[in-house]
């Protein structure tokens, strides 16, 4: 990754135009041609530096549900509570933290019922209390990891 | 009022645009709609907000950023709104939420910092503190230990609905 790369990313974080041309807009905008734009987006998805070239949906906007949810895993259950909450396909990342809650985790379903079964589910396949920590308000946050 | 047009448009983009001069004109070929609506069709998406962002999206920590904290404070519910906004107008604080709390966990404003490493981030957070005079509130600092998983969002036609933006990732 060059300073380049570096440009587009940070400033294709921000927005990409819907219009005919929207690289030829967005590449004139970094004082790229639309080849090179191309070129070097193409790359950075090989790459995998970036995960995706496209758009981010509001989950609850179009119906389903969300939560952040979070555990005390006794440490020396930590690995085997870790592989049943993982094999869940309603979660959609799960971090150990430094703390008395030591596992956080993110679940995402089609359905809010579809989130409170699986919630029910952990417990009772863990045997430990789950905390439901569902969103109040998001605040906006405008774009940011600089590359 | 959304129909079954916009959720198959919203499905054919799902996992990132075509990268070629007139990646709109290809989704449309692709799904029998001409490039004009597909340009209109995603215009009144992004204006409602079902489409958050549209651009590029990247995984931070290709991008160097390893360490991630949460942090989170119990702030007075008639101050919430103003502190909330307020912090999340910080150039390093990448997500910002209200959330309820339960008699175990007083905590109800939660914050994530993204930085390239623990020292910057607990610097970033001492300003915070100081610039939204957050001192007096009784907080914590949960920087994670392992990511275990990962996942994007898959969605499905004619009726997507899944996740998107992944809190606290």
């Amino acid at each position: 990754m060059d300073e380049i790369d570096r440009r587009i990313i940070n400033a294709l974080q921000a927005g990409f135009p819907i219009s005919e041309r929207p690289y030829l807009e967005a590449a004139q905008a970094l004082g790229l041609s639309e080849q090179e734009l191309l070129e070097r987006l193409g790359k950075l998805l090989q790459e995998q530096t970036l995960s995706r070239f496209g758009p981010l949906y509001d989950a609850e906007a179009m119906g389903g549900a969300l939560t952040l949810a979070a555990m005390q895993v006794p440490e020396e259950r930590f690995e085997e509570v870790a592989e049943i909450v993982n094999g869940f396909q309603e979660v959609a990342h799960n971090y150990a933290r430094r703390h008395t809650l030591n596992m956080w985790f993110v679940l995402a379903t089609e359905t809010p019922q579809q989130l409170r079964d699986a919630l029910d589910e952990i417990e009772r396949r863990t045997g430990l209390t789950v905390y439901d920590m569902p969103k109040i308000t998001e605040y906006f946050v405008g774009l940011k990891l600089e590359a | 009022m959304l129909d079954t047009r916009d959720f198959e448009l919203l499905a054919a983009i799902q996992l990132g645009l075509p990268i070629s001069p007139r990646p709109y004109h290809d989704i449309g070929l692709a799904l029998g709609m001409a490039e004009t609506e597909v340009i209109a069709r995603l215009t009144v998406l992004k204006r409602i907000g079902l489409i958050k962002r549209l651009g590029v999206i990247v995984k931070h920590r290709q991008l160097g950023y390893r360490a991630n904290a949460m942090i989170v404070w119990n702030i007075p519910d008639a101050f919430v709104k103003e502190i909330g906004s307020r912090i999340s107008q910080a150039s390093f604080v990448t997500l910002c939420y209200q959330r309820p709390r339960t008699p175990e966990w007083p905590y109800n404003l939660y914050c994530m910092i993204h930085g390239k490493n623990r020292d910057t981030v607990l610097k970033q957070l001492e300003q915070l503190g100081t610039d939204c005079n957050l001192d007096r509130f009784d907080r914590q600092i949960l920087f994670s230990r392992r990511c275990f998983k990962q996942r994007g969002a898959v969605y499905r036609t004619p009726e997507p609905a899944a996740p998107a933006e992944l809190a606290h990732g």
